[in-house]
């Protein structure tokens, strides 16, 4: 294994072509366990196998939550969304709710949430939900609106009860890297940009077995084997597609949840509409933006999901039932996901489709061994689904071990609870004005430069999953080129004739626990101290981040450049109107009439995501050349 | 400060587009590191504020001036400086308030308290082991430009002793003296009230309290509100029967305008009245100017050959206005001046920013491009400047005699002595 990593790592000098290398020989790995998704599912999956001692390998075909993870509405579920139509639901969500609080505390802020009664709302549903609320066990106090009103100024006012449940906000991406990070320094190897071309197979028919699996890195084109004793698939909407590399029908139901951000919080508790779960219904705040959500549509394909005009109105239009004035605030991006929705049997709307997690054991089910599909559930319980994945695992590889997730906290909990003020407070605390390189959300030069070097990095996009770059109102208008050229510096300064490389010396520990925090990045502090004894020499395997090795052809400035304002271009354009549309116009000046940004070098060079950015349509310019 | 409705100041970050012009013009930014400056402490920092957080977020946002050239500049209509004086209150609101600030905002106590006595408050207040003291104990610099209390009497006693000699008119208008009118320059409330009187109208001076400017400035909202309700009391009235309130305070004018409004949140019938009625003095008799009201039976001050030369700078809170220059345009009519117009952003003073010790220096700093320009007209007598605050560091930066504008028109109108500071 040690000698295969170290076959794949051999740096190759720039001159090579890639396509060349595909001939060469395959490196080879193999593993007890391969878990395939890096969401929030594949990760606490990697996680919990890592602990109870598998040896683990996780492979994600592009960053870490690029799917559905890093797509929700980020709300930390009590369960009170749940408790009448989907009891089963709410009973996870609340048990899960409390125990990330401990796992996970600083990737989670505890807004609250509170359930209201609007004038829309008549009929019995909010006797039923107090009802069910006791049933399920999820904690629910009725307060009187103008308590609420106090805590919640923008709240409708015509509103008639409000109940208040403990509903927190998430941060997908932070939790997910740290799971992600725990696992590592549990033994697990995290592969990003490794994409599964095909499944490893073995015996005939009615005997069929899952070996491993064929993955391609996107980045080098390399092509790797890995056999596994078991394969996870935890793909979420994907899964489909993945089971059926083994032959094996697996109908997900894709739910396509369109969300869109206000600028700044309108709220700073979770606001819930106190009736069955519809669309636009709910209002959470996450860092500093309020996010309304969702829709809930089945749509074919869970990979070019496009936001229709009529969806954004319907959103701002549910909205301003929460918040009269929300449709007329400024609206920064939209966004969609897709729920990995599944249920044996079903063929209804997706929306009424159950959010339990599923298990499929394709053993039983298909007379397939060797396969797992885990699906379904919520971001909430993806720490139960991985206890119950692995449980299963267990029994397949013949061994019995517990399930440890529930009491391990991830790196960084010493942090606490996120809060709104955090970010400002220490650049205040530490007078780090001076270094804020995206200023809308406070992100200092040596918060990127840390992400890069401490964490795999290909574009400009998986630095925004880690430190938020390029999150806030202006949306990379004045972020983006200090960025880029914070990377071609240390890129440069590592391909110094000077600089004495020891080995794997520029490549650090993969370290995100405190990613987010500017006091933290501006001490270089790192958290080894905090590894988890006993940890294999795995967790000690450099981090490889391509955007920063001028080796990679994906170093390339202008690349990096054009790969982020795409990405930023493509949620900013169901909501372009109004003050965005101001901003957009200042961004337009600045990269295509300043920088000529559509005119620079290197037209042809592609990232993995180049394609994905465009909207799978090579062809459209950048920005909005048109 | 959370956002409590729609029409808060807050919300107006959502205007911004982060293209940093107020950075590039604040003046304070320019000469010190201690505030990172309008876009950062305004629009930015104001995502990440909100109410009963565990902690202040912020402190830096202390170190804005309050001066409103963000806001002038600003192509977007950020209100950045009203965002940045209610993160004030907000940290005032989380740390408490330390006595000093208690103090500076209190302009119409310490008015009322040292007039009993106004030469022993004087030299209480202005005696150099005094100076020494309440830099050390206070915090207020000691070279910082303090007011005098007036030793002839308050403008009310003035208005009192010539209550028999006040011209009643079907013409009425409503005077708003502020404070340092007052207390310190009574002068100043006598020259308005000559010029007003010379042009046909009836002066109504009705009690009135502080502005609360410098409560709102110092982050004391609670008590800022006391006054502001006290004034639409007595105010309010005057404006829905149609009376204009004149001021010769631009920052007083335009608390009742927009700041009392906009930091306090209140949208009320009350105050929308007072708002609506309120006018700077210039602001106004630039109105009658135009329509040919205004006499102009000036007496020159200068002549051709030898014009009178008059450096003039409209305050930072003039500007907020919005309503151009009016000093400058009703001076023009005057034969015989050579006003020579001040671009500068900002004296520095901020009201009672620079008289604070961490900040003097800022102030000082900020000022050098006022105190430059004053320098580079050559010898003049003296320079003019609407406000207070502003003329009294102007006259501490260049070691020359300010005057209010209204001086040198009462004058002009031969009813006022320029040199000696009183009616004639």
């Amino acid at each position: 294994m040690i000698i295969a990593y170290a076959l794949r790592n051999t740096h190759h000098p720039p001159v090579i072509h890639q396509r060349e290398k595909i001939t060469m020989i395959s490196p080879s790995l193999s593993t007890e366990i391969l878990v395939i998704g890096g969401g929030a599912t594949g990760t606490g999956v990697a996680w919990d196998a890592a602990l109870r001692g598998f040896a683990t390998i996780l492979v994600e075909k592009r960053d870490l939550t690029h799917g559905t993870t890093g797509r929700y509405h980020g709300l930390l579920h009590s369960g009170g969304r749940y408790v009448v139509k989907d009891p089963h639901s709410a009973v996870e969500c609340i048990a899960e709710n409390r125990i990330l609080r401990r796992t996970h505390t600083h990737c989670i802020e505890d807004t609250s949430g509170f359930f209201v009664v609007t004038p829309e709302d008549e009929g019995d549903y909010p006797d039923r939900f107090l009802a069910a609320c006791a049933e399920t066990g999820v904690p629910c106090k009725e307060i009187s609106v103008a308590q609420a009103l106090r805590r919640e100024p923008l709240l409708n006012p015509r509103i008639s009860r409000v109940f208040e449940v403990p509903d927190g906000a998430a941060d997908s991406f932070l939790a997910t890297h740290a799971t992600a990070q725990a696992a590592r320094q549990a033994g697990a190897r995290i592969l990003t940009y490794h994409q599964v071309v095909g499944l490893l197979m073995d015996g005939g028919e009615g005997d069929k077995r899952v070996t491993g699996a064929v993955v391609r890195d996107t980045v080098s084109d390399e092509t790797i084997h890995i056999r596994a004793d078991l394969v996870i698939n935890a793909s979420g909407a994907w899964a489909g597609q993945i089971a059926q590399m083994a032959g094996v029908g697996v109908k997900i139901i894709p739910g396509k949840g369109v969300m869109v951000a206000t600028n700044h919080r309108l709220v700073n508790t979770v606001i819930n509409r106190c009736k069955m779960p519809s669309d636009g219904d709910i209002l959470v705040p996450v860092h500093t933006v309020s996010i309304i959500g969702t829709t809930d549509e089945k749509v074919a394909d869970p990979e070019n999901l496009v936001i229709t005009p009529g969806e954004v109105q319907f959103m701002l239009a549910e909205g301003d039932k929460l918040v009269p004035g929300l449709s007329r605030a400024r609206i920064v991006r939209a966004w969609a996901g897709v729920r990995p929705l599944y249920q044996e049997g079903f063929s209804g709307d997706s929306r009424d489709a159950t959010r339990s997690l599923t298990l499929l054991d394709h053993k039983a089910r298909d007379g397939v061994r060797g396969f797992l599909t885990i699906t379904g559930g919520k971001w909430t319980t993806f720490r139960m689904m991985a206890e119950k994945t692995i449980d299963r695992a267990c029994e397949h590889l013949g061994v019995e071990r517990a399930c440890t997730t529930a009491s391990t906290p991830v790196p960084g909990i010493e942090q606490g609870h996120y809060w709104l003020g955090h970010r400002l407070h220490e650049v205040e605390a530490e007078a780090l004005q001076g270094g804020l390189v995206c200023e809308c959300e406070l992100v200092t030069r040596q918060m990127v430069e840390s992400a890069a070097r401490r964490n795999p990095t290909v574009t400009l996009d998986d630095l925004r999953r880690d430190v938020r770059l390029g999150m806030g109102p202006c949306q990379g208008g004045f972020c983006t080129y200090r960025a880029v050229g914070i990377l071609h510096e240390i890129g440069r300064e590592r391909h110094d004739p000077d600089f004495v490389l020891e080995g794997e010396a520029d490549a650090e520990e993969w370290e995100v626990a405190y990613l987010q925090s500017p006091a933290q990045s501006s001490k270089g502090q790192s958290i080894t101290a905090h590894a988890t004894p006993g940890a294999t020499t795995e967790s000690a395997l450099p981090t490889r981040s391509p955007a920063i090795d001028r080796r990679s052809p994906v170093s390339n400035p202008n690349l990096l450049l054009r790969d982020f304002l795409q990405e930023r271009w493509k949620g900013v354009l169901p909501v372009l109107w109004g003050r965005q549309l101001k901003q957009e116009r200042l961004d337009e000046l600045i990269y295509l009439s300043l920088m000529n940004a559509d005119h620079l070098p290197d037209a042809a060079a592609q990232s993995p995501m180049t394609g994905f950015y465009r909207g799978g349509d090579g062809e459209k310019k950048i920005v909005n050349g048109e | 400060m959370h956002t409590t409705s729609w029409h808060s100041v807050g919300n107006s970050m959502d205007e911004c587009i982060k293209c940093n012009i107020c950075t590039s013009y604040c003046p304070v930014a320019e000469v010190t590191e201690a505030f990172a400056g309008p876009k950062y402490s305004g629009p930015q920092a104001e995502r990440f504020r909100a109410l009963d957080q565990i902690a202040a977020p912020d402190h830096s946002v202390d170190y804005c001036s309050g001066c409103r050239v963000c806001n002038e500049v600003c192509p977007a209509g950020v209100k950045i400086a009203e965002i940045n004086a209610r993160a004030r209150a907000q940290m005032a609101a989380d740390n408490g308030i330390p006595l000093r600030n208690r103090l500076l905002g209190r302009n119409e106590l310490l008015g009322k308290a040292g007039s009993f006595a106004p030469s022993l408050a004087n030299f209480v207040l202005h005696n150099p082991l005094s100076r020494v003291l309440a830099e050390k104990v206070m915090g207020i610099a000691a070279e910082a430009p303090l007011p005098r209390w007036s030793t002839t009497g308050t403008f009310n006693d003035w208005l009192a002793r010539t209550k028999n000699q006040r011209l009643r008119s079907d013409k009425k208008v409503v005077y708003f003296h502020g404070c340092a009118t007052q207390y310190y320059e009574p002068f100043i409330g006598q020259a308005a009230v000559a010029v007003l009187e010379h042009n046909g109208y009836e002066v109504i001076v009705p009690p009135q309290n502080c502005c609360g400017l410098p409560l709102l400035s110092n982050g004391e909202f609670d008590a800022a509100e006391v006054y502001h309700q006290g004034n639409l009391a007595r105010l309010a009235g005057f404006a829905r029967a149609g009376y204009p309130i004149v001021g010769t305070s631009t920052s007083c004018t335009l608390t009742l305008k927009e700041e009392a409004p906009e930091l306090l949140d209140r949208h009320d019938e009350a105050t929308l009245a007072v708002k609506g009625a309120t006018w700077d003095i210039f602001e106004w008799l630039r109105e009658l100017a135009e329509t040919d009201e205004l006499r102009t039976d000036f007496q020159p001050l200068g002549t051709d050959e030898k014009p009178f030369l008059l450096p003039y700078h409209a305050p930072c809170q003039y500007r907020a206005h919005r309503v151009g220059k009016p000093s400058l345009d009703v001076l023009a009519l005057i034969p015989g001046m050579d006003v020579r117009e001040s671009r500068a952003r900002c004296c520095g003073i901020a009201g009672t920013y620079g008289y604070k010790t961490e900040k003097y220096q800022i102030g000082m700093d900020v000022g050098a491009e006022l105190f430059d320009f004053v320098a580079d007209q050559g010898p003049v007598e003296m320079t003019a400047c609407d406000s207070e605050t502003c003329r009294w560091q102007l006259e501490h930066g260049t070691h020359i005699p300010s005057r209010h504008p209204i001086e040198v028109l009462a004058a002009a109108y031969g009813l006022y002595d320029l040199e000696a500071r009183r009616a004639r």
